[in-house]
């Protein structure tokens, strides 16, 4: 790189304020008239806030309520009282959450709850141990039992044993629950295309809605507690099964179905034989997929009072522990690490099993027998745990949950005293150098101004069917009465997407380019897309401290893997053919990338940063906990304040509305560059 | 006269969204591209009428696109036909239930796939027996079934392999047993040996020269190898858009082509080695000097070139029964065989 001084500046004024701030790249060359425009209206806005400023904000001090809310409110009370007296709460909804309590409170007494009158619960550690390694061995390997005891044994000596069952308890269930049903649906949908056509967008909404959006109408209807988050886990975890399956059953091999046709099948036959053991490997994919999405949404669901690790973190973060945060966080990456790979063994030894040619090796019968000696052994042991305090109870002298918990907040406050030059320099550039201006920008200017600029921008970067679709939406934000702070929450989002795909740009970048960066890097970005986004608070907690920059910092850790894969696919997928003909003109590296593979590559790049909008948009509503304020307060707020139940409901419409109106803004801004 | 193995009777298929609505109205008299662009339907196969003897080898043969597939599937209605009957030994297939149907398709027709359609799961044993396995008998009666198939195939010692272990060419044995494991009547090859190398591709042809041979079956074979057709076809149904273009013996398709599309086919093909003297005698001129020898009309030309070029004057030509159908001499195959070396 050696003419790269002058064209490394040349990105700079991209980064001048304004709406041209991140939609620039999309709009660069194709249509010329463009970027002036954008300049236009930048500048209209600008005038309007240095003459304008504070008048006909919107905003609503934090207790007042509007009309919205308080109508919300009363809806929120009649269904109370419905629950008491309505046919359809009192006793079809009532039974089934009657029953699903039950359920869970059955397993949290036989695996993880002492119930009254025993010291530990009916099976003790040991036995949970040696049943779920067991479960391990059967469906995925010895090495995956190894796995599940060691974090097993982690749970105890971190002291998280009976919320980390808990856990397990509720995401189990969901997974159970969405395989139960996504799996014929799934079957059903690959044989009717009505059926397929019917689910399909439902399936959509269930699996891209942001959980918040449900999160409240839901506690409503299910009231708060272990229903209430196993259904919202099951309208998450759900949607991975019936799809993947589908798709897995159309992937079976058209000749193959044809010859078995051929040879006089019934569609039974056919199912059974030909089409589920072919499309096994697959369904065992989505089953992961499901059971990680299970995992991610059971952790969210402790705001609706869901048991588990989530509530540890909750309640960590609102105190403000780093170190019990981080400890009950290393818990749920522990469980989400163990279920990944015993979860991804189990796809390969149906992938084995659906080929049988290689690998296998142990006979069937003497597998058979394997099973069934150490189901017996598991069995004692879970007899043993009933029976024998010392096979029940984690001594406590081996536990090391509290000590933790005090090192990482020594440690945190010395790193925070140590280097609070650089993380404060850093925070408050971010905050007064990006977030402050923006926000103030967006939310400081009259209302129909800043609505103004909304419709223009989008008009211009995506033509009618986005103008409308921000229209609708913001005359939906204007009705929820959260105008002010849904404007504050999109300059945060803004931001964040911002900073995610310049780290997302030069880390795909570099993973494009070369592949063994894409070896090294790749494996660490699995990981992190398998954490639930609730455990990245903790460590942007422990740096910044709650702020509106730690929700920031937490929606970039949880966003830029995904984008960052995207971008690195967008840049692999530029052809050879184009690349070696830009070196035979001799251009220079940065060049390479700046002139021929980020423009070729923005198909990847668009969708990369909708991606990356969605995951920040879902961290800005729990960074409320966090200090992040605006809408993601009220709505982590409604869940505990009777009376600010229905503005923590608007606040998550209003959340919605956002994400869904810079969803169609950008998509239909991709569209046209087609 | 024996009842034939298969008749099929102004068999239609039409492909789109209305294609019943379309029988007996005037749109198909149109044309491919033009129904395709009033209605958006696809004429799949237009008109398709045929016998096969019991025990014939009967080729299908066209270029891709051509619908020959499509023809081979409406037989046993892995396709529906759009109208049309299909009679298989004199009962009308298109007339069944499921029921009657996937009867037939268990016992009396299979079929060989170009992508062979195995299963991956199953060792190449239970492949051959999956059909067996289907119609409800048991394990021990199917293994020693199909255990002969894989014999009778040359596959001996790789019945504990999976499909994915084994060459295209080994593959395709497999797909021929298992659609011969259940001793059907006739059997149905939609192009089986397309995907196969060359050399490979002729070792398969034999094998299905010397199953023919051997076990005898009335065999419906799709193939847009013209090589292939004249080697393994005793007739040639050739189909052009989902239509017959002729049907006839492969030296009546190489020494009567119905037309430029077949002429065209079979411009490449060395004449000596199909026609036989049938197709270049010429009648006796009064006076001429004959010689005594008398050779077959059913001659292949090539096979007739040494005895003809031998002997003393022009050669007599009798048919089946000894009449004289005319002479041949010298020039008569020399023509023929310099045509060739011209067009080669
Ligand atoms: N399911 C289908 N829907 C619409 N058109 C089809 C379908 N199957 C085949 N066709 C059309 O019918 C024609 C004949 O196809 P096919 O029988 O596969 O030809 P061949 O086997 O001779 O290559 C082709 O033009 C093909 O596009
Ligand atoms: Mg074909």
């Amino acid at each position: 790189m050696t003419a790269t001084a002058t064209d490394a500046a040349a990105p700079a004024p991209d980064q001048g304020p304004g709406p041209t701030l991140e939609e620039q790249p999309i709009v660069e060359y194709k249509n010329r008239r463009i970027p002036l425009k954008l300049a236009i209206i930048a500048a209209v806005w600008v005038l309007g806030w240095l003459l304008l400023r504070g008048k006909m904000t919107l905003s609503l001090p934090y207790a007042e309520l509007n009309g919205f809310m308080n109508w919300l409110n009363d809806v929120s009370d009649k269904v109370g009282d419905w629950q008491q007296t309505n046919f359809f709460f009192h006793t079809v909804l009532g039974n089934i959450v009657t029953f699903i309590n039950d359920v869970v409170a059955w397993l949290q007494k036989m695996l993880s709850t002492p119930p009254g009158a025993r010291p530990t619960p009916e099976i003790g550690w040991l036995g949970v141990t040696a049943i779920l390694g067991w479960v391990a061995f059967a469906v995925a390997g010895w090495r995956s039992t190894i796995l599940v005891v060691v974090t097993l044994l982690l749970f105890n000596v971190l002291d998280i044993w009976t919320d980390g069952i808990d856990l397990l308890i509720v995401t189990g269930l969901s997974v159970l629950v969405s395989v139960a049903i996504g799996l014929p649906l799934g079957i059903w949908m690959a044989r009717r295309k009505r059926v397929s056509a019917f689910f399909t967008p439902i399936l959509d909404i269930m699996q891209t809605m942001p959980s918040f959006a449900y999160l409240a109408p839901l506690a409503l209807f299910f009231g708060i507690g272990p229903a209430c988050a196993i259904v919202i886990t099951l309208i998450y975890a759900l949607p991975p099964v019936a799809r993947i399956t589908e798709h897995a059953i159309h992937g079976v091999s058209e000749s193959t179905v044809e010859a078995s046709r051929s040879l006089g099948v019934t569609k039974g036959q056919l199912l059974r034989r030909v089409q589920l053991p072919m499309a096994r490997r697959t369904i065992v994919v989505g089953i992961n997929q499901c059971t990680l999405a299970a995992l991610a949404m059971a952790t969210v669901t402790a705001l609706v009072n869901g048991p588990g690790l989530g509530q540890d973190v909750i309640q960590a973060l609102q105190a403000l522990n780093v170190g019990d945060a981080f400890v009950a966080g290393s818990g749920i990456v522990l469980a989400a690490i163990m279920l990944d790979r015993t979860t991804t063994a189990a796809s390969e030894r149906a992938e084995r099993a659906a080929r049988r040619g290689s690998g296998s090796t142990l006979a069937p019968r003497t597998r058979q027998l394997l099973l069934l000696g150490t189901a017996v052994v598991a069995l004692v042991l879970a007899y043993l745990s009933h029976l024998y305090l010392w096979a029940a109870q984690w001594p406590d002298k081996a536990t090391i949950g509290s000590d933790v918990s005090s090192w990482i907040n020594d440690a945190t406050n010395w790193v925070v005293n140590t280097f609070d030059v650089i993380t404060s320099f850093v925070k408050n550039v971010v905050s007064y150098g990006l977030l402050n201006p923006l926000q103030s920008l967006f939310s400081n200017v009259p209302w129909w101004l800043m609505a103004a600029v909304l419709l223009s921008v989008a008009a211009t970067l995506g033509g009618r069917r986005a103008l409308a679709a921000t229209a609708i939406c913001g005359a939906i934000i204007l009705g929820t009465g959260l105008w002010y702070d849904s404007m504050q929450t999109l300059a945060m989002t803004i931001v964040a997407t911002v900073l995610t795909m310049v780290v997302a740009i030069v880390l795909g970048v570099a993973m494009g380019r070369s592949g063994r960066a894409d070896l090294v890097v790749r494996p660490v970005l699995d990981t992190f897309q398998t954490i639930p986004s609730f455990v990245y608070l903790v460590p942007a907690l422990a740096l910044f401290g709650a702020s509106r920059f730690t929700a920031i910092v937490a929606g970039v850790l949880y966003a830029f893997p995904v984008a960052t894969k995207l971008v690195a696919d967008g840049i692999r997928g530029v052809s050879e053919t184009t690349l070696e003909a830009t070196r035979s003109v001799g251009t220079t590296t940065w060049q390479t990338i700046t002139k021929v593979q980020v423009p070729m590559a923005r198909p990847g790049l668009i969708l990369a940063t909708n991606q990356g909008l969605l995951y920040v948009l879902s961290i800005v509503v729990i960074g409320g906990l966090v200090g992040a304020g605006s809408l993601g307060y009220f709505v982590v707020a409604g869940f505990s304040q009777q009376n600010l139940f229905g503005k923590g409901f608007a606040a998550a419409i209003a959340i919605t509305a956002i994400g869904v109106m810079l969803d169609r803004i950008m998509r239909y801004a991709a569209a046209r560059q087609e | 006269m024996t009842q034939p193995a298969l008749q099929v009777q102004s068999l239609w298929k039409v492909f789109g969204p209305k294609a019943e609505k379309l029988v007996g109205t005037p749109d198909l008299e149109l044309s491919r591209k033009e129904l395709l662009a009033k209605s958006g339907h696809v004429i799949g196969v237009r008109d398709v009428s045929f016998d096969v003897a019991p025990g014939e080898v009967f080729v299908v043969m066209g270029l891709s696109g051509s619908g020959k597939s499509t023809l081979v599937r409406l037989i046993t209605r892995l396709i529906e036909p759009t109208s049309g009957t299909v009679l298989l030994d004199g009962e009308d297939i298109t007339a069944m239930n499921d029921d009657a149907l996937r009867d037939i398709r268990r016992k009396k027709v299979s079929m060989v796939f170009q992508h062979f359609g195995l299963l991956p799961h199953r060792k190449v044993i239970d492949n051959v027996g999956f059909g067996l396995e289907v119609r409800g008998e048991d394990k021990a009666a199917r293994r020693s079934r199909a255990q002969e198939m894989v014999d009778l195939v040359g596959l001996s010692g790789y019945e504990t392999n999976y499909p994915d272990q084994l060459s295209g060419g080994m593959q395709q044995r497999v797909g021929l047993a298992r659609a011969l494991a259940s001793n059907p009547d006739i059997l149905m090859f939609d192009e089986p040996f397309s995907a196969l190398d060359p050399l490979i591709r002729r070792d398969m042809q034999n094998e299905v020269v010397r199953l023919h041979e051997e076990v005898g079956k009335t065999m419906v074979f799709i193939t847009h190898d013209l090589a292939e057709a004249l080697k393994l076809g005793d007739r040639i149904l050739i189909m052009r858009d989902g239509e017959i273009v002729q049907i006839g013996t492969p030296d009546q398709v190489v020494g009567a082509p119905a037309d430029d599309y077949v002429r065209n086919f079979v411009s490449e093909v060395p004449k000596s080695h199909v026609l036989t003297l049938k197709w270049v005698c010429r009648p006796e001129v009064p006076g001429e000097q004959v010689s005594d020898r008398t050779l077959p009309s059913g001659t292949i030309i090539r096979e007739a070139a040494r005895a003809v070029l031998d002997a003393q004057g022009p050669v007599r030509v009798v048919d089946d029964n000894g009449q004289t159908v005319g002479i041949v001499d010298d020039e008569d195959i020399l023509r023929v065989v310099v045509a060739e070396e011209e067009s080669a």
